[in-house]
């Protein structure tokens, strides 16, 4: 058997071409990804997936699996770091859990959990951000995104048009929308679009849909978001 | 404005991969990107209108909103500063009534900082629409500012303030005799294509840039790709503060870096090849354009070059302000006509660069050190330099010496030996490589400029005595914080934060845990960053805090924790709108008694 | 019992809803009774905190007399326990932050409908608003941080009662919630 590797010490399987978080998952492992999808391009910009192969530190989910690897994903030092990325995803932006829709199916929150991060640890930024309220049917609240562009790559590898896109440098990025007005009502997004509910976090919400679960009986109430994860992700469709 | 563009486009046949250019153009002759070009851009190359604004928010020098009909940016490199920029700055405010990141009311001026322009051997240095002002003095700006309000046009104001220097003092292989136009390529087919890429194996070239790859190997590795397109690409991004020389290189030696490329292309199989230029070298363009004319017209480029079958030619693209664009991956998305944000690496450039075609990048010095080596063979060149860095390295050597400009010196001199040779006394330490590079203290001078040792690109930058530390690794803690193209997390929040707690510490408001938790965010920065940027944005404040741990200590208070924002002014406020001023209406930022 | 642990609570810009979360530990406040005693705390209506083992403030830092206060448990606790969403990063109050605080003063006691004689407020017995709200964090060192609005009795009872028994508090998955 020369297609393994080992993560954490366990050996575990993988065909040409898979990346070492797509082996992972296969392989019912959990690695913490927030802008990682299964069924978009791998874009490595979260870096909650960060493991060391051979030693080295690579993002699993954009780094080719090979033959012989040996990747620690599930390390104190870590987790530790990831701790850290992860509170930094929340001093940058405004996350006021307690007000927002998404609170429970939140993947912000659940790595956040799962990562037992009990505070945000640095100064926070309290960015000016705005809300797009204007599409009937779909909301954007800016101060929730997290630039990891899975909308933009929903949009345009499984809707076929181009919604969205991240622009601005640094700090100051920012999501913007395909439209002349920079509203989203102008564009062309349906509510049924896939981007419109892909977002891990309550960036980009479906109106009229709030609050039918009550907060505490929530998908990530009850259960780890690495179950949650594998359930959703192990078989990905066409395997 | 609209035929203006139509042609504009026109003559970029409609391409998406010259957006860059287009937008550059278009921002030459508005000062801005006004909402209408965006439109017809958009329909005219037929790219997403959010791509062009993406691309326009991205680098520094496209603009959404007007600027003034003359922009002037002053350089904020820390040699600039040296040179007395931020009192200048603050005349120059002063003499033209435009506050530092504004646009005057009347729209005739507007004034902002920029990133290193690459003139520190002859700073301060500044731009006006795009051009270079060199040595910048109150009467300059006097001058300056009178031609502003006449409103003289920028191609009609003094030649001198535009006057750049080579400032070449030291010269050794590469630049004591450049080699005639055309002699490498005809040595090179004498020899024949593969005993050259052989001759540059033995030579042991290594990557100018800093890095070091081997140059053989990662033009064979191009070569082996299959498939028909591959391209070759000068990376002349300079960004790096500090560093100057290519902007000498390609001033007085563009011929032989031109030639280096064109080896390549014969070498690995290319027909296309880029110069990409970075924005701060505008003033170079007009003349690199001419020298590609001149080889075309010289049968060194185009098509049949030399009688061999050849095929090749060269396309110099200009950048637009992004520091990132020298880290090839992001050159390439640029040249590509996007935002430059670094690749996911594998796959690497080698296999899938350009349009996702094999492409060699590499520095300017390192084509012109090829070039050089198809002459002269590698023998020569392997000669000169230590056992793991052969041949010279030219730096760019500014700051607190009597005699900045280029040095040219072999690998292995001694730090001390270029002290020496540029006239630097008293001196408390050096900045090899730039800001992503090291600081190296004065009781380390005995260490060698050497990949193996202090590699650099370059960048020498020289610092005396009555220099301060702090102030330094500030100045480049904020220019990466300013740089990061804000991709990945780490570099995004993380610069941003060091720039938030490094100042802390550095305006006297850090306490006993805080140097402490800017070394746990060095770590992660350094660790965690998606690309070089990141992975080094810590560098200026890590080499200094290993060395000089105490002067970190020093600024600290003996208490055990103190707020990272002003209180007090937290208040004003509050106070000014309650017409108080009691001492109740005020806060101590760190609490004495109670 | 030899030495009770001493233990001050107090809200700073928070709703109360902390320390009601608290006193949903019902009946296990007797058995909390028997080892710890209450200082300053709206439960026991002392007004200045003494020497403390325990800290536990709800609340972000929205005015001077929150730094007071906050400045004063710190000098006086062992440990200091930031409670609840608010403390952490500000919370619902620091949703103003994105409102320039004159804009707020205006709106308040100016501009605002059914203001009758508008003034802003002077006196000096009154704190002044900092212009953004801020964690409680970022003003003093804080030793434990306890997420929730509110954190459930749970939480209060398993952090309490892991500290009064020597262990460093551990948080399990159930108890972590930001919401």
């Amino acid at each position: 058997m020369s297609n393994t590797l080992t993560i954490d010490g366990n050996t575990i399987p993988f065909t040409d071409g898979q990346t070492i978080m797509q082996a992972a998952t296969a392989a019912g492992v959990y690695i913490p990804h927030l802008c990682h999808h299964p069924e978009f391009t791998p874009h490595g910009s979260c870096k909650l997936c960060t493991v060391k192969v051979n030693g080295r530190i690579c993002s699993a989910c954009t780094f080719p699996a090979m033959a012989g690897q040996n990747v620690l994903s599930n390390t104190q030092e870590l987790t530790a770091d990831r701790k850290k990325i992860t509170q930094m995803l929340f001093v940058e932006g405004n996350h006021f859990c307690p007000s927002c829709e998404k609170t429970g199916n939140c993947q912000l929150q659940a790595v956040a959990y799962h990562l037992n991060m009990l505070d945000d640890h640095y100064p926070l930024f309290y960015p000016q951000r705005a809300v797009d309220a204007s599409h009937p049917e779909v909301l954007i609240d800016h101060n929730r995104c997290i630039f990891c562009t899975l909308c933009v790559r929903a949009s345009q590898q499984t809707d076929g048009k181009n919604v969205f896109a991240i622009s601005g440098r640094g700090i100051n990025k920012h999501l913007i929308v395909n439209a002349d007005s920079g509203l989203l009502k102008d564009t062309d997004l349906a509510a049924s679009d896939r981007a419109a509910h892909i977002c891990p976090t309550g960036a980009i919400l479906i109106k009229h849909t709030a609050y039918q679960v009550p907060i505490g009986q929530r998908l990530y109430d009850h259960q780890q978001i690495d179950q949650v994860s594998l359930a959703q992700e192990q078989t990905p469709h066409g395997e | 404005m609209q035929a203006f563009i139509e042609s504009l486009v026109a003559s970029h046949q409609h391409q998406p991969t010259h957006l860059l250019a287009i937008l550059r153009a278009i921002q030459a002759q508005a000062h801005y990107i006004p909402e209408a070009a965006i439109k017809q851009v958009a329909t005219l190359l037929n790219i997403p209108r959010s791509h062009i604004i993406g691309v326009i928010e991205f680098y520094s020098f496209l603009h959404l909103t007007p600027q003034g009909q003359y922009e002037i940016l002053i350089s904020d490199s820390i040699t600039d500063q040296m040179l007395g920029k931020n009192e200048l700055m603050a005349y120059l405010s002063e003499q033209l009534h435009v506050a530092v990141g504004a646009v005057r009311g009347d729209g005739l001026v507007s004034l902002n900082i920029t990133s290193c322009t690459g003139l520190c051997d002859q700073g301060p240095a500044g731009l006006v629409n795009g051009y270079a002002l060199s040595r910048l003095s109150r009467a300059r700006i006097d001058q300056i500012a009178a031609l502003v309000e006449q409103q003289t046009p920028v191609a009609e104001w003094p030649s001198e303030l535009f006057q750049v220097e080579d400032n070449i003092i030291q010269t050794d292989l590469l630049l004591t005799t450049p080699i005639e136009s055309g002699s490498a390529l005809k040595a090179s087919y004498a020899r024949g294509l593969a005993e050259t890429l052989a001759e540059i194996d033995r030579a042991g070239l290594r990557g100018r840039g800093g890095a070091g790859f081997k140059t053989a190997s990662k033009w064979q590795y191009c070569k082996d790709e299959a498939g028909p397109e591959r391209y070759v690409v000068c990376n002349a991004d300079e960004g790096e503060p500090g560093t100057f020389k290519d902007r000498v290189l390609l001033n007085t030696y563009a011929q032989q870096v031109f030639e280096g490329m064109t080896i390549c292309a014969a070498i690995i199989g290319a027909e296309q090849g880029f110069l990409y230029l970075r924005g701060e070298y505008l003033f170079l363009y007009d003349k690199l354009l001419q020298i590609v004319d001149e080889r075309r017209q010289a049968g060194l480029l185009g098509n049949n070059i030399l009688n061999s079958g050849l095929q090749f030619d060269i396309e110099i693209c200009l950048g637009a302000g992004a520091y990132i664009c020298g880290e090839e991956s992001a050159l390439i998305e640029s040249l590509e006509g996007k935002m430059g944000i670094p690749r996911n690496r594998p796959p690497y450039p080698v296999s899938q660069g350009y349009l996702q075609k094999p492409t060699v990048v590499n520095n300017v010095e390192t084509f012109l050190a090829a070039a050089h080596i198809a002459v002269h063979g590698g023998d020569a060149f392997a000669q000169i330099g230590t056992a793991q860095s052969k041949g010279t390295k030219i730096l760019s050597i500014s700051g607190d010496c009597t005699r900045p400009g280029i040095y040219e010196l072999p690998f292995g001199t001694t730090i001390h030996a270029v002290l020496a040779a540029c006239g630097a006394e008293d001196v408390l330490g050096v900045q090899i490589g730039g800001p992503s590079g090291t600081f190296i203290s004065n009781t380390e001078f005995d260490r060698r400029l050497a990949f193996e040792d202090l590699a650099t690109g370059g960048s020498f930058i020289i610092f005396n005595h009555s220099r301060q530390l702090l102030d330094i690794a500030q100045n480049f803690t904020h220019f990466f914080a300013h740089e990061s193209c804000g991709f990945c997390t780490p570099c995004r929040v993380g610069t941003s934060l060091l720039k938030k707690q490094l100042d802390k510490i550095v305006d006297g408001h850090g306490s006993a845990g805080d140097v402490a938790e800017l070394e746990a965010l060095c770590q992660i920065v350094k660790n965690h960053s998606h690309c070089g940027l990141g992975q080094t944005a810590a560098n200026p404040i890590l080499s200094t805090l290993e060395r000089y741990p105490e002067l970190y200590q020093s600024r600290l208070k003996a208490i055990s924790y103190e707020p990272g924002f002003d209180l007090d002014a937290a208040l004003a406020t509050a106070r000014r709108l309650a017409n108080r001023n009691d001492a109740a209406a005020h806060l101590a930022q760190v609490e004495d008694s109670l | 019992m030899a030495n009770k642990l001493r233990i001050a609570t107090t809200s700073l810009a928070g709703c109360f809803g902390c320390h009601m979360s608290f006193l949903d530990i019902d009946e296990r406040i007797i058995a909390l009774a028997d080892l710890v005693e209450f200082d300053r705390s709206p439960l026991t209506d002392i007004e200045h905190a003494s020497h403390c083992d325990i800290g536990l403030i709800e609340g972000g830092v929205c005015n001077s007399e929150n730094v007071h206060v906050l400045r004063e448990f710190r000098k006086n606790c062992k440990i200091l326990v930031a409670v609840g969403a608010c403390a952490i990063n500000g919370g619902l109050p620091a949703m103003r932050n994105f409102i320039p605080l004159e804009e707020c003063l205006n709106e308040a006691y100016l501009y605002g409908i059914g203001v009758e004689n508008p003034q802003i407020p002077s006196d000096i017995e009154l704190p002044l608003l900092l212009d953004q709200v801020r964690p409680q964090h970022e003003v003093v060192k804080i030793d434990y941080f306890l997420p929730g609005c509110p954190p459930s009795a749970d939480v209060f009872w398993t952090f309490l009662t892991d500290l009064l028994e020597g262990r460093q508090p551990v948080l399990e998955y159930g108890l972590v919630h930001f919401d």
